[in-house]
């Protein structure tokens, strides 16, 4: 193991270590201690300039119903749950079947297919931008959900299909090999062989997808406008523009607004690294 | 057996093709046109040839975003190192340490307008955590998103925040894979600290290195959500970059101009292409090696 475990330095090096953790966790995290100090205040704090003393009024139940029940985040949040889920799905299941194709079977072309997969993926989104946009109003799509959930599932599908190729050329081909001898159609050896051994790589694929998903702001803003089809990442400027200036709400709103992939990713945490992570170790 | 692969491809590859593959070559013929973007390109558009790029020479404003570019793209290389550095700190076995370790990385999935949310607050002149820090210290506040030269940084420090998170997961997995016998072996050869480190440690840790050097420069390269949320662009378009200089020209009250907004993104490709044909080209060398 690098570094030596602590465990074989001197006691003074252990006591040292393990009070350091917690301070660099604090350094590390300041910023966001500070919004969250924010969103438990009240409004008199910031006119009298009261900004990091003893809060006068403690207010955490006030500000977050407030951002429920006097705003239009609830809306914003269930767009971005309607816009993420269908993604999901729809990338998950195009690159099942691609990441089969192109880790199965060996055609002229696969390594060529797979490539474009790759770059696509790595391509600015701007040079994407006035076609897509384009496309999607002329079907009638824009400022809908539909429409964005459309191009994602399409451009995930890059990143998808890499993750799927990688994690199907691991398993043992042996078994499709077997299968095959045994006379069993290709789509059934699909969906009987090999899809009960991609769990991992399924379960892995759809807590990373959502997070980006989720976290998306750049097409939000090019194919939607307004609470009907934005997501909260859109969502939350209108809100700062209706709470102006108000830091106590606006860190409120936006503590909100990160709670569902912060929530997943605590909640599926071995998945959402492992996805991560993958290719990281050879 | 040979329709299958086929069949298997046809939905993902058509999904791919319409919204990304075609989409890129449209972008570079629309940046041949003067175009508004309103009715269709051929019959409202007018053809400019390569005028757009002519111009892109006298602009002032793309200077200023290529250059940003550049600040990005060398300064958010620090997160490789300095995920390096965390990982390196946190890859012990006391107590407690996975739940250190889940908290260093979540910066990582909160979305980038959160982040740069955040960091706007924490850079406030009156209200903000870092000038109450600096001020407690006898310095005066400054006015980082306010001051045309310090902006750009500003916002590439709070990029640096999620991205040195990501590249600490990646460290982590890679020196949790690392071989014992060996750092073993260097032990009784004597090496010890940044010796380990460069001629045992890191060699082994290349494919974490690559991948946090991808996401990195393509991250660098993307940046625009924070930019958007933190200054818009400004003071005075100091912090632009192409790929939001490109959404003011094509999409924001600035004007519509389809042509020279696919002109800049064009631009953005090429560089972007660059690298994303090493990165290709090392994954085809490596899938190559490890086959034989």
């Amino acid at each position: 193991m690098f570094p030596i475990p602590i465990e074989r330095r001197s006691r003074a090096v252990q006591i040292t270590y393990q009070s350091l953790i917690p301070l660099a966790l604090i350094m590390w995290l300041l910023p966001l201690i500070a919004v969250a100090l924010f969103s438990i205040r009240p409004l008199a704090d910031f006119t009298s300039g009261n900004y990091w003393g003893v809060p006068s009024s403690f207010e955490l139940f006030t500000n977050y119903s407030r951002v429920f029940f006097d705003s239009d985040m609830p809306r914003y949040m269930l767009n971005s749950v309607l816009i993420t889920v269908p993604t999901v799905i729809g990338a998950v299941a195009l690159s099942c079947m691609t990441g089969f194709a192109l880790g199965i079977y060996r055609f002229r072309g696969n390594l060529l297919i797979f490539l474009m997969f790759i770059a696509g993926n790595f391509v600015p989104f701007q040079i994407l931008m006035v076609p897509v946009r384009d496309l999607t109003v002329s079907a009638g799509l824009y400022d809908t959900k539909l429409g964005l959930v459309l191009f994602h599932i399409a451009f995930q599908t890059g990143f998808c299909t890499l993750f799927m190729r990688n994690f199907i050329r691991a398993l043992p081909y042996a078994l499709i090999e077997a299968a095959r001898v045994e006379g069993v159609a290709e789509w059934r050896i699909f969906w009987f062989v090999v899809l009960p051994l991609m769990k991992p790589a399924i379960a892995a694929l759809a807590v990373l997808i959502f997070t980006f998903i989720w976290n998306d702001y750049f097409w939000a803003i090019v194919l939607t406008q307004g609470p009907n089809a934005q997501p909260v990442t859109a969502g939350i400027t209108a809100f700062n523009s209706q709470f102006i200036a108000q830091y106590h709400l606006m860190s409120a709103g936006s503590i909100v607004a990160a709670i569902p992939p912060v929530a997943m990713f605590f909640l599926m945490q071995r998945h959402f690294i492992a996805g991560l992570t993958l290719g990281a170790v050879k | 057996m040979t329709v299958s692969p086929a069949l298997f491809l046809l939905p993902g590859v058509l999904f791919f093709a319409v919204y990304v593959i075609i989409p890129i070559i449209q972008s570079f013929y629309i940046s041949a046109f003067e175009w508004n973007g309103l009715g269709e390109l051929s019959e409202q558009g007018e053809y400019v040839g390569l005028r757009n790029y002519q111009e892109l020479f006298t602009d002032r404003a793309f200077e200023v975003s290529l250059w940003n570019n550049v600040k990005w793209l060398v300064l958010y290389l620090l997160a490789i190192p300095a995920g390096l550095f965390i990982a390196l700190f946190l890859n012990q076995t006391v107590a407690g340490i996975r739940i250190y370790k889940s908290l260093f990385f979540f910066p990582f999935v909160l979305s980038q307008v959160v982040v740069g949310l955040v960091f706007s607050w924490f850079y406030l002149p009156r209200e903000g955590l870092l000038n109450a820090i600096i001020s407690f210290f006898g310095f005066e506040p400054v006015n980082i998103l306010g001051d045309p030269t310090l902006a750009t940084y500003g916002i590439i420090a709070a990029g640096l925040w999620p991205q040195t998170a990501y590249c600490m997961i990646l460290y982590l997995t890679g020196l949790n894979a690392v071989d014992p016998e060996q750092v073993e072996a260097g032990r009784l050869d004597r090496a010890k600290g940044w010796r380990m480190l460069w001629y045992v440690i890191l060699p082994q840790l290349r494919p974490a290195t690559f991948i946090a050097f991808v996401v990195t420069i393509i991250g660098a390269l993307r940046s625009f959500d924070m930019i958007s949320v933190m200054t818009n662009g400004g003071p005075f378009g100091s912090t632009r970059v192409l790929s939001f200089y490109m959404f003011e020209k094509a999409l924001s009250e600035y004007g519509f101009r389809m042509g020279y907004g696919s002109a800049i993104a064009v631009v953005l490709f090429l560089i972007m292409l660059v690298f994303i044909l090493y990165f290709l080209w090392t994954m085809v060398q490596d899938e190559r090696a490890s086959r034989n």
